[in-house]
């Protein structure tokens, strides 16, 4: 692969309404390529992996910035960066797990532009995939990472079809905890889409990770009242704590009474190519002490149907144990 | 060697003569016919250092180019080009960005501050960099201006951090020689913290 230092040129719009965008997103479709803060887009067009025709610069469409009250929790602007969200006090006081998972995210500088539309919709980061070579993701018929040889260490355990890339996102398995929705516009309207079901892996669309497709714009996210002022954990396991994306982390949302826990989300991140929501653990876990023991009951559930690849055995115990650490209540 | 002609005047004349040359060429690829609202026009004014610099930015130029090899700002480097080492770091708005994953036309309502428009009109220096003088805080010297400008905007909006809070703000700037403490030195210097 030769590397650039430039981009090849290419047209750009920076329209300022969303109407305006979802009519160049929908005319333009797969020639089109959205841009938020562009953190995701600019390696793939420098290495000519990817080649649009045009850039859609959505960062001066005001209606998509701003976080506000709404009355079931608050509305997210798809343009609000990682750093407002670190900072924004109705997701600090109310929803500090998606704050804590967006301060984790790559670097200060990254965050400063990084949006969080950018950070749930951006693509896989198998080093196969992002190499530009001819994977199944990319259209081809065979996956480099899952060979004898491959390079895995960072890829999949669990729902692999074919590819065995997993999700990048930080935020997304905060998003997923919190029961997030998101809100998505094209030519034929707007439509909420859960962030459950936000995230697709392979065996259904092998081509993409969320379902987004050419025309839609993902404008806002919604956060409802239920777990508003939960306890939260969230923890990631990265090779280096700045840049890296996650080996394995974890979010979870709790209400404890008198120190039982009535009810739960727990969502792993990067152990498969979407949010992995825990739900044996989360229905162990309902009516008993959060505490040590009982963490240490069921955190190997959380393993359970886990196919390591070839150098991946060693996320099944860094799984097990993030999930213990987020049952208890503490690192 | 002639004394007048140092690599960095002899890399800026080559800069200097190569926006003549693209200047004349016009590589105008839209005509400005048929096209749908919210196309960029290549000719813009960009706020640099407290300047209007008027400059031809092609769609997909980024900012650490423009800077660099229209403008002839080489404090920013590239270093990886890729938004993974922090060297080409400015502000846009008093807000750290990796000027090699952002496009010019993206920013071109912001004001840009490099490590040029640092220094006061009399060439006192910043209170960063003298810090960092003081502190010996770079070793090479490649990762400095990056570092400095992460400084700047940590200070501006934190006057007094801790070095954990420096720390966690110089983060995203690689410094391959590992002078990492001494330039956390120079941030504590800058900020009244040591003496």
């Amino acid at each position: 692969m030769s590397s650039h230092d430039v981009m090849p040129e290419m047209g750009l719009y920076q329209p300022v309404s969303v109407e305006d965008a979802v009519g160049l997103a929908s005319q333009l479709a797969e020639r089109g390529w959205l841009v938020g803060g562009g953190q995701d887009t600019y390696g793939w067009l420098k290495d000519r992996a990817k080649r649009p025709e045009v850039l859609v610069d959505l960062k001066g469409i005001e209606s998509m910035r701003g976080v506000r009250e709404t009355a079931d929790g608050i509305e997210i602007g798809a343009l609000v960066t990682l750093t407002e969200i670190t900072r924004n006090p109705l997701i600090t006081e109310r929803y500090a797990l998606l704050a804590q998972a967006a301060g984790r995210v790559a670097s200060p500088q990254i965050r400063n532009v990084g949006t969080l539309a950018g950070n749930v919709a951006q693509d896989a980061r198998c080093w196969y995939y992002r190499r530009g070579l001819n994977c199944y993701r990319a259209g081809g018929n065979l996956c480099y990472a899952d060979t004898p040889e491959g390079m895995n260490r960072e890829h999949a355990l669990f729902n692999t079809s074919r590819c065995v890339a997993v999700s990048p996102s930080d935020t997304g398995t905060a998003l997923v905890a919190l029961e997030a929705q998101m809100v998505i516009s094209s030519s034929s309207g707007e439509r909420v889409v859960d962030a459950e079901d936000f995230f697709v892996g392979p065996n259904l669309d092998i081509r993409h990770m969320t379902v987004l497709r050419p025309g839609d714009i993902l404008t806002a996210v919604r956060i409802p009242a239920k777990w508003a002022n939960a306890e939260f954990y969230f923890e990631k396991v990265a090779d280096r704590n700045v840049w890296d994306f996650a080996l394995v982390s974890i979010a979870a949302a709790m209400r404890v009474n008198n120190g039982v826990i009535e009810d739960s989300r727990l969502v792993a991140g990067a152990v498969q190519c979407t949010p992995r929501r825990l739900t044996s653990v989360e229905s162990a876990i309902r009516g008993k002490a959060r505490n040590q023991e009982t963490a240490d009951q069921v955190a190997s559930l959380a393993v359970q149907g886990a196919q390591p690849l070839n150098f991946n055995h060693f996320k099944m115990p860094l799984m097990e144990n993030l999930v213990n650490r987020a049952v208890r209540g503490h690192a | 060697m002639n004394p007048k002609l140092t690599r960095r005047r002899f890399i800026k004349g080559v800069i200097a003569s190569g926006v003549a040359a693209a200047s004349t060429s016009l590589w105008y690829s839209a005509s400005g016919q048929n096209r749908p609202a919210g196309a960029v026009e290549r000719l813009l004014t960009i706020n640099v250092n407290g300047q209007s610099r008027r400059v031809d930015v092609a769609p997909q130029e980024t900012l650490a180019h423009t800077l660099r090899y229209k403008l002839g700002l080489t404090g920013a480097k590239l270093g990886c080009n890729r938004g993974e080492c922090g060297s080409c770091t400015v502000l846009a708005d008093d807000v750290n960005i990796y000027s090699c994953s952002t496009l010019t036309h993206e920013v071109k309502n912001k004001a840009i501050l490099t490590v040029e428009g640092l220094r006061a009109a009399d060439g006192t220096l910043h209170p960063v960099q003298a810090a960092f003088i003081q502190e010996l805080s770079p070793a090479c010297g490649f990762c400095t201006s990056g570092q400095i400008m992460s400084a700047v905007a940590l200070l501006k909006s934190n006057p007094r951090p801790t070095r954990a809070e420096a720390r966690q703000a110089l983060s995203g700037n690689l410094c391959r020689c590992g002078a990492y403490d001494h330039y956390l030195n120079g941030v504590m210097r800058a900020s009244g913290q040591l003496s």
